[in-house]
């Protein structure tokens, strides 16, 4: 499997840069004469932010990937639906209402506030879809936008703005260890995406196909939400909102692979994870010593990307 | 054996069917015809659960479809739709396997990769099975989703206006392919067809719908009459003999 190796290396040269990329000194010849606090920055800094790097790239793709196939919609991803927007909401109402709540509790809140949230945006999108593909992004996009002056207003009110300020912009240079592994909650999600992978398939080839294939419409694309609002979820309490992943990834990934889910899920996870990674390296080394907050890298790229594919010839008659 | 009772379909104030019972026979080809909004696409798709009727209920093989198991149904009944459309970019290959859904659920099996490579080449379209389907012409693609349903293999096939977008040859290749199917294996076709010769040729069955009314049905030979098919689509039409078929003429 040439592809798979390929794609095991650069993540793995990507994995190394990131390892020895930082204030603190530490270069891949001294792997082996390691001090001991250099083995401490290792284990409890840089390998965790590798590895909620990879987690959190890899899931938000997938999680994209579900939503553009079950809304039927190319432009459809977490971000562009605002279900990132609910979650900050909805760790905002956790905080408010129990100051002292777990990560666990947190990300209930999250998930219980962007599922609702989400499935209000299907029931909007379902009334504007007919009128033009682009309309329904654009609703969850504003949509999203409320939310989130709502959520300021409310952090302004009970005086969390601080505490909120980091889930505004996402970023990974909090991540130390003891304080992201529940971001690994997301690892099961994607095999049980990968369970249901025809399925999402046949849900986006709409409700007529997929009932007459003998698929229950409704209730694969009620799982896809659910399974989707999860990762958001754990993603922005866990490193804050990332933008974007979850809509360029799956549409590059299409152009070459197409769009069956069971053939792209690895590709799609694997990308997502080597672009926010490549991503992350960036932030740290633009403006060395400082950091960049990789919400706003991706928000650049991101939006360019959109943009470059609103206006893509579409591809049959 | 498929029968529907009474079913009525109300959109809004208007009713678009009205009352229809009928028996359909088994292991036919059985056409719909009528004319642009008379109601065929609702029957069949009312018959194949796709949309509840607003009254009334159908029956197949036995049970009621809103007591049938939509997996288990599935197995026994498909319908493509009129112009599917899609914007999901898979290969022909992935599509016609996605026929064989309803059996593997997701786990295929010799059996279900045989039953792929049979559909595929019995519609002849073995050359295209690694183009994605959204860079195919109208026809290759409408005939792409026939082999989906092909593959479904299912024992009554519900095909609204197949012969979209094809030429006249794939045309006889399709309504040969279903008499192959009725005669092989056994199957029940049900399907639309609006150029009224090719059902005078291919059809064993017909069903005439005028306004939401099943007004005739009964043999293709018995349907094949100027007085009928005047009723049925406003024009006058005239009936010719052409070795031993009718053939309908309505160009003036
Ligand atoms: N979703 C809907 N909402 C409202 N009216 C509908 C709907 N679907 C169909 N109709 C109406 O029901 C009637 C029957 O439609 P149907 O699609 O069954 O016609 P048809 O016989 O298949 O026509 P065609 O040959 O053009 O396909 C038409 O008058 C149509 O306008
Ligand atoms: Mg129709």
């Amino acid at each position: 499997m040439p592809a798979f190796f390929v794609q095991f290396i650069v993540l793995a040269m990507l994995a190394l840069c990131s390892l020895f990329i930082g204030v603190a000194d530490l270069s891949p010849s001294g792997i082996f004469r390691m001090n001991s606090e250099q083995i401490d920055i290792l284990s409890i800094s840089r390998i965790p932010r590798l590895c909620s790097v990879i987690v959190a790239g890899a899931s938000l793709s997938v999680a994209g990937l579900i939503m553009q196939r079950i809304t039927r919609n190319r432009f459809v991803s977490p971000t562009t639906a605002g279900t990132m927007e609910w979650c900050k909401l909805g760790v905002m109402a956790a905080i408010i209402c129990m100051p002292e709540a777990s990560s666990a509790m947190r990300v209930f809140g999250a998930f219980a506030v962007s599922l609702a949230g989400t499935f209000f945006f299907m029931a909007v999108a379902g009334k504007v879809q007919n009128r033009g593909i682009i309309l329904v992004p654009l609703v969850g996009i504003m949509m999203g936008g409320v939310v989130n002056a709502c959520s300021t207003f409310f952090a302004y009110k009970y005086d969390i703005i601080q505490n909120m300020a980091a889930w505004l912009q996402g970023n990974f240079s909090l991540v130390i260890a003891g304080n992201y592994e529940l971001l690994y909650f997301s690892v099961p999600l994607m095999f049980a995406a990968y369970f249901y992978a025809d399925r999402f398939t046949i849900a986006g080839m709409g409700k007529n196909t997929a009932t007459s294939l003998g698929l229950n419409y409704k209730s694969i694309v009620n799982i896809g939400l659910v399974l989707v609002t999860v990762i958001s979820s754990i993603t922005v309490v866990g490193v804050g909102n990332i933008p974007f992943v979850g809509l360029v990834v799956p549409n590059i990934i299409s152009i070459f692979k197409g769009d069956s889910v069971k053939n792209i899920l690895w590709d799609t996870a694997w990308f997502g994870a080597a672009l926010v990674l490549l991503c992350d390296i960036a932030c740290r080394v633009i403006i060395y010593p400082y950091e960049i907050p990789i919400g706003v890298v991706l928000s650049i790229i991101g939006s360019f990307i959109f943009l470059g594919l609103l206006t893509r010839k579409p591809r049959h008659a | 054996m498929i029968s529907t009772e009474n079913i009525s379909k109300k959109y809004r104030s208007e009713l678009v069917l009205k009352g229809v019972s009928t028996i359909l026979p088994t292991g036919k080809i059985i056409a719909f015809i009528g004319s642009n909004g008379a109601g065929k696409s609702t029957l069949l798709n009312i018959i194949s659960r796709l949309i509840p009727p607003s009254e009334g209920s159908v029956v197949i093989d036995g049970k009621k479809t809103s007591l049938w198991n939509t997996g288990d149904l599935a197995k026994t009944l498909t319908i493509l739709g009129q112009s599917p459309q899609s914007e999901t970019r898979i290969t022909v290959k992935d599509l016609v396997s996605f026929g064989r859904f309803p059996h593997s659920n997701g786990e295929t099996t010799p059996d279900d990769e045989r039953a792929v490579a049979e559909a595929l080449n019995i519609t002849g379209i073995e050359t295209l099975k690694d183009r994605y389907i959204d860079e195919l012409s109208g026809g290759q693609r409408q005939m792409a989703y026939i082999a989906m349903s092909v593959a479904q293999d299912t024992k009554y096939i519900l095909l609204d206006e197949p012969l979209n977008n094809l030429d006249m040859g794939r045309s006889v290749k399709i309504m040969k392919l279903m008499q192959k199917l009725v005669k092989e294996k056994s199957k029940t076709i049900f399907v639309v067809v609006h150029d009224i010769n090719f059902v005078s040729f291919y059809a064993d069955y017909v069903l005439a719908l005028k306004d939401g009314i099943l007004k005739y049905q009964g043999e293709t030979e018995s349907i094949m009459r100027p007085e009928i098919l005047s009723d049925i689509y406003d024009i006058d039409i005239t009936v010719e003999n052409y070795r031993g078929k009718k053939i309908c003429i309505y160009y003036k």
